[in-house]
């Protein structure tokens, strides 16, 4: 089996620096045979960063890959609460530097139109959206999406792909949010390695739209990993989930971009 | 099936966790580092799963919630034995009943493959029975403690007279700080992290019980986790996260201190397994945490 990680950030390993951060973790992702990994935000976090605070994340995670070319992408940073800053980062890491997807996090719920506009954008550039979706039952952040949050913005923007990280984590009503939703792939990363989470989400949606992702550094690669490989399920279905979906989904950006792989 | 029978016990140690990769890993999927490994224990090293629970979880039918597919499937992994509690005992009131299922139901695996830890409540009426017929009736290595779900708090009095009853009957503790992420509960069944910070002194003041925690890594910090170690406790992996978190936890704690919990089958066995490849532990290392430790809780000196 050949494993791209869908998600993975630079945080939970030491490292002054992040590309010093990204090599330790994937010397991690080497002992399990993960292969390429996606990257997104810096080495500090904030819910709801200033325009400043996201060009220094996006800078960090540039400064990683750049290290690493042919084991990392990277993905942009946004923040829906400053549409501009967030317009001109996509542009800037996105159209105009190496980065293939976007990522938003907790700073606004995703079914807001004030996301349109970047959603629109991402399209025509191809990037993937990779959103944040967690159904916390000690409750949610004020701007935190959830499943349902994400199949409303994904039903008005048919021509955009979609990852829902976490699927929500409370994964069985995540999967039946999202499951008549074509342009959303469930992501399975990011919560406790509870049985049975894959062998659902490929009976209710398809293998086709099921993303491996550890979430790494703060979670392991492993206990992550094993969500698949130990799901019962065909080998092909692995195939599909550990990297060909997230390579089907990344490749027309990368294509665009001229990066062979 | 054992399909690590025909390795000798280096070669066991460098690919034991990589059975759960087999067929899947790329050239770089790569083993644990080399050393010596430590003396013979012969051609089926032992590999021994602390924290496995039968019968049914409230919330949703697991793939291996059956005993027979359960153990299959541990074996298929390599595992040579398993220490088990039930689901009943989380939920059940009449634990007398439930810990005699689990004894016959293990038993039926035959020579002694699964150990029953039949589980304990200190609040409820007549507990002390319970202890006593896991003890002897049963013959039971230890009792599993599940304070979050049965409601108390670990600096209550009974806790500590549990604590040294078990201790007179030579009976490992085994505590269950969490079932499951506090996040993703079934709004009805709502249970808080366990504090573990009164178990340390208990610990220190010397009861003569044994004890394993199982599932803290959300209850508990790495600071508290080091106490709770250096005051004798072992604590399992299952829950562990964060990369290399295995090795981590070795070095913070001792490596005499740290033992295999997958807590299966809620959780894919496959999740410790893996944790043991990520970190590229020592050959002793591996050892002692995937049967050495369990094994010395069992023939205390
Ligand atoms: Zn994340």
């Amino acid at each position: 089996m050949t494993i791209w990680d869908a998600h993975i950030h630079l945080s939970g390993v030491p490292g002054d620096t992040p590309e010093a951060r990204l090599e330790r973790l994937l010397e991690y992702a080497d002992r399990l045979g993960i292969e390429r990994v996606c990257v997104f935000m810096g080495m500090k976090w904030s819910y709801d960063p200033s325009p400043d605070d996201l060009r220094q994340q996006n800078d960090e995670v540039w400064r990683a890959i750049r290290h690493f070319p042919e084991r990392a992408f990277g993905f942009v940073y946004l923040n829906p609460n400053h549409l501009a800053a967030s317009l001109a980062e996509l542009d800037r890491c996105v159209r105009d530097g190496p980065m293939v997807g976007v990522k938003l996090w907790v700073a606004r719920r995703c079914h807001e139109p004030a996301l349109d506009p970047l959603v629109r954008r991402a399209a025509e550039l191809k990037a993937v959206v990779l959103q944040h979706t967690y159904l916390k039952a000690t409750g949610n952040l004020p701007g935190e999406s959830t499943p349902t949050d994400l199949a409303q913005l994904a039903a008005r923007h048919p021509d955009a792909s979609f990852i829902a990280a976490h699927t929500g984590a409370d994964w069985e009503l995540g999967i039946r949010a999202l499951r008549d939703t074509p342009n959303v792939s469930v992501e399975l990363c990011g919560f406790d390695p509870t049985a049975g989470v894959t062998e659902m989400a490929v009976r209710e949606v398809g293998a086709a739209r099921v993303l491996y992702g550890s979430d790494a550094g703060g979670r392991s690669f492993a206990s992550q990993l094993a969500k698949v490989l130990g799901a019962q399920i065909s080998a092909a279905d692995k195939q599909l989930i550990l990297r060909d979906n997230l390579k089907r989904l990344l490749t027309p950006i990368l294509q665009t971009k001229g990066i062979r792989i | 099936m054992n399909t690590l029978s025909a390795l000798n016990r280096r070669e066991f140690v460098q690919t034991a966790a990589t059975a759960a990769l087999a067929g899947f890993g790329s050239a770089r999927a790569a083993a644990a580092p080399r050393s010596k490994a430590p003396a013979g224990t012969g051609r089926h090293p032992a590999w021994v799963d602390v924290n496995v629970t039968l019968g049914r979880w409230p919330f949703r039918r697991l793939p291996f919630d059956e005993t027979s597919t359960l153990v299959g499937k541990l074996r298929q992994q390599g595992v040579t034995a398993a220490w088990a509690g039930t689901f009943d005992g989380v939920f059940h009131h009449d634990l007398a009943a439930a810990n005699a299922r689990l004894a016959e139901d293990c038993r039926r695996q035959g020579r002694g493959w699964l150990r029953p830890f039949g589980s304990v409540n200190p609040k409820l009426p007549g507990w002390k029975r319970d202890l006593q017929q896991c003890a002897e009736a049963h013959q039971m290595a230890g009792i599993r403690l599940h304070p979050t779900y049965h409601g108390y708090a670990l600096d209550d009095a009974a806790f500590a007279q549990l604590l040294v009853l078990a201790g007179r009957h030579r009976l490992i503790v085994q505590i269950v700080a969490d079932l499951e992420d506090e996040r993703t509960q079934h709004p009805l069944a709502r249970v808080p992290h366990a504090n573990l910070q009164p178990l340390v002194p208990l610990l220190r003041a010397g009861t003569g019980a044994r004890v394993v925690v199982l599932n803290w890594a959300r209850s508990a910090s790495l600071p508290l986790a080091k106490q709770l170690a250096e005051a004798g406790a072992c604590l399992d992996i299952a829950t562990v996260e964060n990369v290399g978190g295995v090795d981590n936890l070795v070095r913070q704690l001792s490596v005499d201190r740290v033992v295999f919990g997958s807590h299966a089958p809620l959780f894919y066995f496959e999740s410790a397994a893996l944790k043991l490849q990520e970190s590229a532990l020592t050959a002793e290392t591996s050892w002692a945490i995937r049967a050495g430790n369990a094994m010395r809780l069992l023939s205390p000196v």
